[in-house]
């Protein structure tokens, strides 16, 4: 092996050994012109795990001619829908085997609990790779009937080629696997730039790509700092797609290098303000746990959070009351003890960030009435906070504050409620809870989201498509629609009985 | 308690045993048919009969229903979802795989296939199409239809209930995959009637389905007669589908009782009598390559076969020349052996039957070029048999043989070659050989078959589907299309604010 590096973790009697290398072309190496490192913190203890490779500009060029290596001799139209199924599939079946290792070192970097990571993170993982392989087999173009004397034409849906994909720290794995399965069933290949504070999965990952059997330079994994990964690959002039996930700020940058370098494709997930509606004939107590995990899952860490729920006056106190009972039953910790629900934040820059907006708050005039105090001691925790008495323009109603910080407000009729919801510039995630079904349908059709939650919240089928409407993004994952930002359509038409007279 | 089957494969190319219950399966048992008689199964090799398998009746096919619809109200249908049923369907791929070797020696000794072939071939694409059927089971989707936003509109597919399923004895456990996968990859539970001729391989891999976690009464197989549990299964009330691969003839019984009963929704793949329409600028020694595929593949026990080769006269005698040496080539012995071909054909019955439209076309003057008499005297071995200079009204020209027994006819004008490959109430498939594209796409375009193979035969994938035109059936297996069989459309309006 190349470069790694041995984690030891008392607090589990084991040890993890973690490359920390690049991964290019199957193997981990130093930069080529670069001694920068990125250092892996573990957010319950603020200690260093680890560091690893800072890829350079240079490295991601490297990176990004190995894929395209691959994609012209071992990938793309030279591989088999069929192969790339088996591949796919074996790679479930390693991150199956490894699952549990996989989750500590999850929870190590990021924070989550060690069994939230494992059951459902990698769960999803798992069920997401196997659904793509499902996928890699059925590339279905058209033939479309033009006039039979004289032409047959079709459609052949082609792999892009290069794809540059940037993933956030929230659901490092989940993320990964989100961007990987759709890309690699149609035949692309990749260089993922992983997040600098969340590194250490993707690595792991890697050395199980390699088991797979997947051939060199399909999938390469560069860590690298945003403003020098990130953006070579936005703007590199061989990549022919980037997918983005992360802040609205960030994918605003994405996009612009994007078309000022080759008017690569762009595909973005972004921000939320997500909306969360319960209207006075909802079941309070379910619309009540809903509400709890949409703001606090992943410690409100979730580009869907919903951050912002509006209750019918007729129940507001009500609602409030066992919403309040709900946070409050939550318990925050460290992600290796397994009597946590939920763990820290994932680096001091987001704590402080987030703590800003409670103080913002707090100043603004809105009322506390959960939380909004710090804790004492190490780590980088958020215990679940509510703000009442909120006033549209206060910023923790305006801006994503990615924590587990709920803005609560109240409306008189349906069409207020809507509009309220929908008054963002964010079109993520909606949800609405109630018992009339004609409501149901008239609120779900009115929001303005990309996703919309009945009864409902946070819950995500790999089956299902997921993305944003408005400043929240574009393009789709999951679902059949994840293979449409991975390939490209060709139309072919195929003269065969028209002869040309010259001239016209 | 139905027996256990053992044998002992002790060849040049398998060693190993094989051991599994002959009884008919019902419920996730292996059970003595209701009458506790049997059916032997011969060994095609030899004429002999190597054991009997339980026969089931129709009171076994009411047991099977039962079975079956119990399993679909409870724990299938859409009661797992398909992510799962997926899974499974993923498992049962891994575990043919694991036993791939056994389950081509069974094929062998019981339909007189080479090793070779029912392991290249038959065993792969069973296993093959498990693989890409489980990809497909959380994938049924329905559409959202805009109308007004008084209503929302949309379909569901949703898994029929009970099918009926009748397999052939040509390519065993191919057609019991092609069957069971979609099947269940949509949701539906099967009550399924493998071949009397055939059945071991379905037996086996039917265990090996039950060992997998195939939930009991998800899969149900009941070995009998067309006649009992054909017939049963084609007339039941309480089966809402069938699907059905044999014979036309057998094809039309099918339909009628389907239609006599509960009008169940029916799917046929029948018989065909394929033409292979060769140009002169084709490329000769592939052309001859492909032909010889294209009928001797299998013994001719192929719905698909290339039966009718028309040759454009420019090439007409350098390829009768070539064809002729590869048909001589070929090497007829124990499937078992090295570098054997072909085996012996499926029964006496089909050996009496092809035979005889080898005589019919001896006494319609037409001239046997190679072969026309049975190879050796042990088993039911026909030679690879060419006939020339037939009239287009002959038997062995407008009707199915299904042995290895090819036609070739002379043509000179294309339009004519087309007219004459039309001529025939069959549609199943048809290939094209000639090196200018765009007369193969134009030509391919007119001929009247489900499929149109250009420059090539036989080739089969799972991913593209495969049926009939005319009397060579309904409904396509195969493919994406081959779940439009095994799933109905419910359309739900729901209103939300049309007021009366």
């Amino acid at each position: 092996m190349g470069l790694s590096t041995t984690i030891q973790v008392p607090r589990l009697n084991k040890s993890i050994t973690i490359p920390t290398g690049l991964f290019i072309n199957n193997e981990f190496v130093a930069s080529i012109d670069s001694k920068e490192v990125i250092e892996a913190i573990n957010p319950a203890t603020e200690e260093v795990l680890c560091a690893v490779v800072a890829a350079s500009e240079k490295d991601i060029d490297a990176a990004v001619a190995a894929a395209r290596k691959a994609f012209s001799t071992s990938w793309g139209k030279n591989v088999t829908g069929f192969e790339r199924s088996r591949l796919l599939n074996k790679l479930a079946d390693l991150i199956e085997r490894d699952a549990q290792e996989l989750a500590e070192l999850e929870s190590l970097n990021n924070g989550k609990p060690v069994k939230m990571a494992r059951d459902s993170d990698i769960g999803d993982t798992i069920q997401c790779l196997r659904y793509y392989a499902g996928w890699a087999d059925k590339v279905l173009g058209q033939t479309i009937e033009v006039d039979n004397k004289t032409k047959l034409a079709f459609t052949r849906n082609e792999p892009i080629g290069v794809c540059g994909q940037i993933i956030p720290w929230n659901y490092p794995i989940m993320m990964w696997a989100w961007k990987v399965a759709p890309a690699l069933a149609v035949g692309c290949t990749i260089v993922m730039k992983p997040s600098e504070l969340t590194p250490l999965t993707a690595l792991k990952l890697s050395e199980l790509v390699k088991e797979a059997g997947f051939p060199p330079g399909v999938v390469n994994t560069v860590p690298s700092l945003g403003p020098v990964g990130g953006a070579a690959l936005a703007s590199h002039l061989d990549v022919d797609k980037v997918a983005f996930t992360g802040s609205t700020v960030t994918g605003r940058k994405i996009m612009e290098a994007a078309c000022k370098s080759n008017l690569k494709k762009v595909s973005l997930e972004l921000g939320g303000k997500s909306p969360h509606l319960i209207f006075e004939s909802a079941d309070l107590d379910q619309a009540a746990n809903w509400a709890a995990l949409g703001i606090c899952y992943n410690s409100g860490q979730d580009c869907t959070a919903g951050s912002r729920v509006y209750v019918q006056e007729s129940i507001y106190d009500k609602f409030l009351a066992i919403l309040v009972e709900k946070m409050k039953a939550l318990t925050i910790g460290d992600g290796l003890d397994d009597k946590s629900g939920g763990g820290p934040l994932v680096s001091k820059t987001q704590y402080d960030r987030v703590w800003g907006y409670i103080d913002s708050g707090k100043k603004e005039g809105a009322q506390v009435v959960l939380g909004g105090e710090k804790r004492k001691g190490k780590g980088y925790y958020v215990d679940p906070t509510i703000f009442g008495n909120i006033k549209p323009e206060m910023k923790i109603v305006k801006e994503e504050i990615f924590g587990p910080v709920l803005a609560v407000g109240q409306f008189k009729t349906e069409s207020e409620a809507i509009e309220l919801a929908n008054a963002t510039t964010y079109g993520l995630g909606a949800g609405l809870h109630s018992n009339d079904a004609n409501q149901c349908m008239r609120v779900s059709s009115a929001l303005e989201a990309g996703t919309v939650w009945v009864n409902q919240y946070n819950m995500l089928n790999n089956n299902v498509p997921f993305g944003g409407k408005k400043q929240s993004g574009f393009g789709r994952e999951l679902g059949s629609h994840a293979l449409d930002e991975y390939t490209s359509v060709k139309a072919i038409h195929w003269n065969f009985g028209e002869k040309l007279d010259w001239p016209l | 308690m139905p027996a256990t089957f053992t044998y002992q494969f002790d060849t040049p190319l398998y060693k190993g045993t094989s051991s599994f219950s002959t009884g008919i399966f019902i419920d996730g048992k292996f059970v003595d048919g209701s009458n506790k008689t049997t059916i032997d199964v011969v060994n095609p090799t030899t004429g002999k009969v190597i054991t009997s398998v339980s026969e089931g009746t129709e009171k076994d096919v009411d047991l099977a229903v039962e079975a079956a619809q119990k399993a679909f109200d409870t724990v299938w249908g859409l009661n797992t979802p398909g992510a799962q049923r997926g899974e499974l369907l993923w498992k049962i791929a891994q575990a043919l795989e694991k036993n791939a070797k056994e389950l081509a020696a069974l094929e062998s000794l019981d339909n007189g296939k080479t090793f070779m072939w029912a392991l290249g071939v038959d065993v792969k694409s069973a296993i093959d199409t498990f693989k890409y059927f489980a990809g497909w089971a959380d994938k049924i989707h329905g559409k959202t239809i805009e109308t007004t936003e008084n209503k929302l509109a949309y379909t569901r597919h949703e898994p029929i209930g009970v099918v009926g399923q009748i397999i052939p004895w040509n390519f065993p456990l191919l057609m019991w995959s092609w069957k069971i996968a979609p099947a269940l990859a949509t949701g539906n539970t099967v009550v399924m009637k493998p071949s009397e001729f055939t059945p071991l391989s379905a037996l086996r891999a039917t265990a090996i389905l039950h060992e997998a976690g195939v939930p009991n009464g998800v899969v149900n197989l009941v070995t009998g007669y067309g006649n009992t549990v054909g017939a049963a299964i084609a007339s039941h009330m309480k089966i809402d589908k069938v699907a059905f691969t044999g014979s036309t003839l057998v094809g039309r019984k099918v339909m009628e009782a389907a239609a006599k009963s509960n009008l169940k929704n029916v799917t046929l793949e029948l018989g065909g009598k394929s033409p292979n329409i060769i140009f002169d600028d084709a490329d000769l020694e592939q052309a001859v390559n492909w032909a010889a595929h294209g009928i001797f593949w299998n013994h001719g026990q192929a719905c698909c076969a290339g039966s009718r080769i028309f040759v454009q006269s420019g090439i007409y005698d350098k390829f009768l020349a070539s064809f002729t040496e590869k048909a001589k080539a070929i090497k007829l012995g124990d499937p078992f052996g090295q570098g054997v071909d072909q085996g012996p054909q499926i029964s006496q019955i089909q050996y009496d039957r092809i035979m005889g439209y080898i005589d019919s076309g001896k006494t319609d003057g037409a001239t046997v070029h190679l072969g026309g008499e049975r190879h050796g005297s042990e088993g039911y071995f026909i030679n690879p048999t060419i006939f020339t200079d037939t009239k287009p009204d002959m038997k062995i020209v407008q009707e199915e043989i299904f042995g290895p027994v090819g036609v070739v006819i002379k043509f000179d004008d294309p339009a004519d070659a087309i007219k004459q490959a039309n001529d025939t109430s069959y549609g199943l498939a048809s290939a094209v050989f000639t090196q200018d594209l765009n007369r193969a796409i134009e030509t391919a375009h007119k001929l009247q078959a489900g499929t149109a193979w250009i420059n090539c035969v036989n080739v089969i994938d799972v991913q593209v589907p495969f049926g009939g035109y005319k009397q060579s059936g309904i409904g396509r297996e195969c493919g994406e299309y081959a779940l439009s069989n095994y799933t109905n459309v419910k359309a739900v309006h729901i209103n939300l604010g049309h007021k009366m």
